[in-house]
């Protein structure tokens, strides 16, 4: 394995969906090559600094504010008629962005 | 003769699939039915306390996931309480193929983007957008870290270089790290939501995750002195 090989196995190797006999050449690389050691280690501590450090959490007050505000609405406006959502999904990401181009 | 002969190889494997089918549907009846399931139904029959628990449960990620994506804690409440509402008008096209914090994820990824397009009137913002770019793809920056580096900092400042360094990668990349290393949703409900192919999801989580190492590498990295 060489550290081409070793990278495109890295999202595998990290998320644990990798077959035993692939794991085995990814670990013997790592011991063999500092380069990819010091990727596999300064990637891992990048996901759980992120992970472990959430930048802001919604505050309880606010949390119940923002609830109390969408329940308000909702009630107010109440939902859409089955005639306005037949045979509709909630679109993926682009084809929402496209749609809304469109508009 | 032939006739018979011909028909034994057949029935064979059509018992076998019956068998299989047997034994699926005997599991997925095994399976108990995410809570979410009845609360949907509830919430759809007009029990809106049935749904103020929704709201209860998925208001936090919801937030986060908007606030990682456009990087903005106004826009973010703005976004967390339209996904909600929006969710309850539409409430008819949820049929539970999908866990409802998914859906409702695709719904907050879908204004989040909406609400960066609009801050750039100029440039359209998509998923796609710098996908392309071979920024990041590969490893440069080889230089060891200090034993637990944000130690170094405190609070303010670590939310500030975290902040910073993920409102560096483009929307599509910050999205899928978003939802797939902090919010820890899996591969497959991340393509869900985001409608990708699991493949597309990993290959933008491999490159998200070195763009981020490469950029707090400057921040985390050994001294110089201490390499001596």
């Amino acid at each position: 394995m060489n550290c081409t090989d070793f990278l495109a196995k890295l999202t595998d190797y990290f998320d644990g969906h990798i077959d035993p006999a692939l794991l085995a050449e990814v670990k013997e690389h790592i011991g063999c090559c500092h380069h990819c050691e010091v990727v596999v280690d300064t990637t891992r501590k990048t996901i759980e600094v992120y992970r472990g450090n959430q930048t802001y959490e919604l505050p309880e007050d606010l949390h119940l504010r923002m609830k109390d505000a969408v329940m308000k609405r909702c009630l107010e406006t109440g939902r859409l008629p089955d005639i306005e959502l037949k045979g509709k999904k909630i679109p993926s990401p682009e084809e929402f962005i496209k749609e809304q181009s469109e508009i | 003769m032939p006739a018979r002969s011909a028909r034994k190889p057949t029935e064979a494997p059509d018992l076998e699939a019956a068998a299989d089918d047997i034994l699926a549907a005997a599991a997925v009846e095994a399976e108990p039915p995410h809570p979410d399931v009845a609360l949907v139904e509830r919430a759809k029959a007009g029990d809106t306390a049935a749904f103020e628990v929704l709201i209860s449960q998925y208001q936090r990620q919801i937030f986060r996931t908007a606030n990682h994506i456009t990087q903005n804690r106004e826009d973010a409440e703005d976004i967390t309480q339209d996904v909600f509402f929006k969710a309850f008008q539409k409430l008819d096209q949820f049929q539970g193929n999908s866990k409802f914090s998914t859906w409702l994820v695709r719904i907050a990824v879908n204004e989040s983007l909406m609400r960066l397009r609009k801050r750039k009137t100029s440039k359209t913002v998509s998923m796609d957008q710098d996908v392309e770019t071979e920024e990041g793809s590969i490893p440069r920056d080889f230089a060891e870290w200090r034993p637990n580096p944000e130690q170094n900092y405190n609070q303010a400042e670590l939310a500030e270089i975290l902040r910073k360094t993920i409102a560096g990668l483009p929307p599509g990349f910050r999205t899928v790290f978003t939802l797939r290393d902090i919010e820890n949703m899996s591969t497959e409900e991340t393509a869900e939501a985001l409608g990708l192919s699991v493949p597309a999801v990993k290959s933008r989580l491999l490159r998200a995750r070195l763009q981020l190492r490469e950029r707090l590498s400057r921040y985390f990295r050994k001294p110089k002195e201490a390499l001596q």
